[in-house]
């Protein structure tokens, strides 16, 4: 039986901690958006043409959206789970009466919360710079938390895999940001010569930011069935590895 | 009496292959104060850790309130509290918040008088509002007893309590710890201080190298263990024993200018005994200048038990 007390507990905590710092956490998103609206949407954006029937400025939304929210899920998922490892506080957590599921709904779904409030204040800074609107609204919040609580779940596997700080922050410093801005953020893949238009689809990023911007534009680079599809194939992996983790007590538990 | 904990074969090897715990039985009777005695790396902590769900048991059994904790954990941890031998803690966060917050990981439903009456009894109502890295070490360990009470357990673990306190700070633990006792909780403490388990404990389990080497109430081990060492200085030495204290266990030292007694049992036989001594010393005719005497102490069983461990292994 799942204690719902005890994953309201950890749930309202982790928030807590975020609050901490809420205006760095909020401020800092707002400040690079708006830095990329100004250089790509406004002083760029002017000399390129629509792409695919959008406006460029519109058209980095979604690729921007993804770029800070893979960023900073991960970041912030890691780090909660990381930090009590390291200060020893998890022996609280351990020494409860609390398995996998409230962990993962606790810990996970307020690395998810901090997502999406981070993508609305996205959303709504972007709006200042460029008008747009959304074709698939519905879809594009579902689409959002899929793929905030996708990498919560890998954000808390980096976090307890992490065994020192470098570790923590290698991962998204070498994979995470290079393969979303290889990952057509700014561009279609159309647009990339042969053979790299081929290439840039073994890029499992390309998927996210195209289905992301299907939800936004009804038109994308990939099919959005493949993209859920890959999505949900990443958060079922993510959830076999931490089923896993709590199985055997890997790097929890001496 | 009921016991509370059972361990049965437990053991411990960590990967490196380093024995921590080697095959530990132990019973805890409910409402007693158990001291885990012995020396640093003697697998206390370990042994706290197996039974807390901090540490995978390599081999054994651990039965708490009847529930077997591989597969009934759940209802085992939420009547355990656990107060770990560093101050590990969310420094940021204010006392009463950490508190209230470690009753609901417990799933308990919150409960302002209690968290009050919890933070009372450890003197940290004062404190409520303060943020944890503000307070003192002997503060901060308070706070680290009131979250594991906050849920209120049955059962409490006290890893070193007292470890790096001031001789007061210490005392106000024990006091602490005797009020626990008075609310029924069963409380198991580690400690490499002998002092603090001849003053609280009502068992004593001694560990070295893994190895749990006895239990016994805190007076049998004093009985079966305990002596009572008296100096005698005398005014004249003496070549032998003389006949009329020859039934006491007694040697000459320092070339026959003292006398040592060895004897007694721990329950006040000893000092009895060298009263006799003395009686019969004066009745015939051996004068003396000094008496000294001594009771062992746990640390002089400790050490004796240690040593015969060491020579055998
Ligand atoms: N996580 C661990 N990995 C490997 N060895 C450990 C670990 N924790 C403790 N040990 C070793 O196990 C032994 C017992 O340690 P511990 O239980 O902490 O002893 P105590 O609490 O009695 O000082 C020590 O030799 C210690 O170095
Ligand atoms: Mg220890």
């Amino acid at each position: 039986m799942i204690s719902w007390r005890s994953t309201w507990s950890i749930y309202t905590r982790e928030l807590m901690r975020f609050l901490r710092t809420a205006f760095q956490s909020v401020l800092a998103p707002v400040l690079t958006t708006s830095l990329y609206f100004i250089v790509f949407g406004a002083a760029i954006g002017g000399r390129m043409p629509d792409l695919g029937g959008v406006d460029y400025g519109a058209f980095i939304i979604p690729g921007l959206l993804m770029l800070t929210l893979l960023g900073e899920t991960t970041s912030n998922s890691s780090f909660g789970i990381y930090m009590p490892r390291f200060t020893g506080t998890i022996y609280e957590l351990l020494s409860a009466p609390v398995g996998v599921a409230e962990t993962l709904l606790g810990f996970v779904g307020a690395a998810m919360t901090k997502s999406l409030l981070l993508a609305a204040i996205i959303l709504v800074t972007a709006r200042l710079f460029v008008d747009y609107s959304i074709a698939h609204p519905v879809l594009a919040v579902l689409y959002i938390m899929l793929v905030a609580s996708a990498f919560s779940l890998f954000g808390f596997i980096l976090g307890i895999w992490a065994d020192n700080f470098e570790k923590l922050g290698i991962i998204p410093m070498l994979f995470l940001t290079p393969l979303t801005f290889l990952g057509g953020t700014f561009y279609s893949i159309d647009m990339l010569p042969k053979p790299w238009d081929t290439i840039a689809l073994a890029n499992p990023i390309v998927y996210l930011v195209s289905g992301l911007r299907w939800t936004f534009y009804g038109s994308s680079d990939v099919d959005i069935g493949v993209s859920f599809a890959i999505t949900l194939g990443f958060l079922a992996f993510c959830v076999a590895v931490i089923a896993y983790i709590f199985r055997t007590g890997w790097r929890l538990r001496a | 009496m009921e016991p509370i904990l059972e361990l049965a074969g437990l053991s411990k090897v960590y990967p490196g292959g380093l024995k921590a715990l080697d095959d530990v039985d132990l019973t805890i009777r409910k409402g007693e104060i158990f001291a885990l005695l012995g020396p640093n790396g003697a697998g206390k902590t370990t042994l706290i850790g197996a039974v807390c769900g901090l540490v995978r048991p390599s081999a054994g059994t651990i039965t708490a309130f009847g529930h077997d904790m591989a597969r009934d954990w759940r209802r085992a941890r939420s009547r355990i509290g656990l107060v770990p031998q560093e101050l590990s803690t969310d420094m940021f966060e204010p006392v009463e918040r950490a508190v209230s917050y470690s009753r609901g990981l417990f799933g308990l439903a919150p409960d302002k008088a209690r968290i009050e009456e919890i933070l009372r009894s450890l003197s940290l109502w004062e404190k409520r509002d303060e943020r944890i890295m503000a307070l003192s070490g002997g503060m901060k360990r308070r706070v680290l007893i009131a979250k594991a009470l906050a849920h209120e357990p049955d059962l409490l673990f006290l890893d070193e309590p007292t470890a790096g306190v001031d001789v007061e700070l210490r005392k106000g633990m024990w006091a602490v710890i005797d009020s626990m006792r008075e609310r029924g909780v069963t409380i198991i403490l580690t400690t490499h201080y002998l002092e603090e388990a001849e003053m609280m404990a009502d068992r004593v389990g001694i560990i070295n190298r893994g190895k749990l080497l006895m239990v016994d109430e805190k007076d049998a081990m004093m009985a079966r263990l305990g002596r009572t060492e008296a100096h005698i200085t005398l005014a004249r030495p003496l070549d032998m024993i003389p006949p009329a204290i020859a039934k006491f266990p007694v040697e000459l030292e320092a070339d026959g200018a003292s006398l040592c007694y060895r004897g007694g049992d721990g329950t006040g036989k000893g000092k009895a005994e060298v009263a006799e001594l003395t009686k019969a010393l004066i009745g015939s005719g051996i004068d003396f200048t000094g008496i000294e005497t001594r009771e062992s102490s746990l640390e002089d069983i400790f050490v004796s038990l240690l040593g015969e461990e060491g020579g055998a292994a």
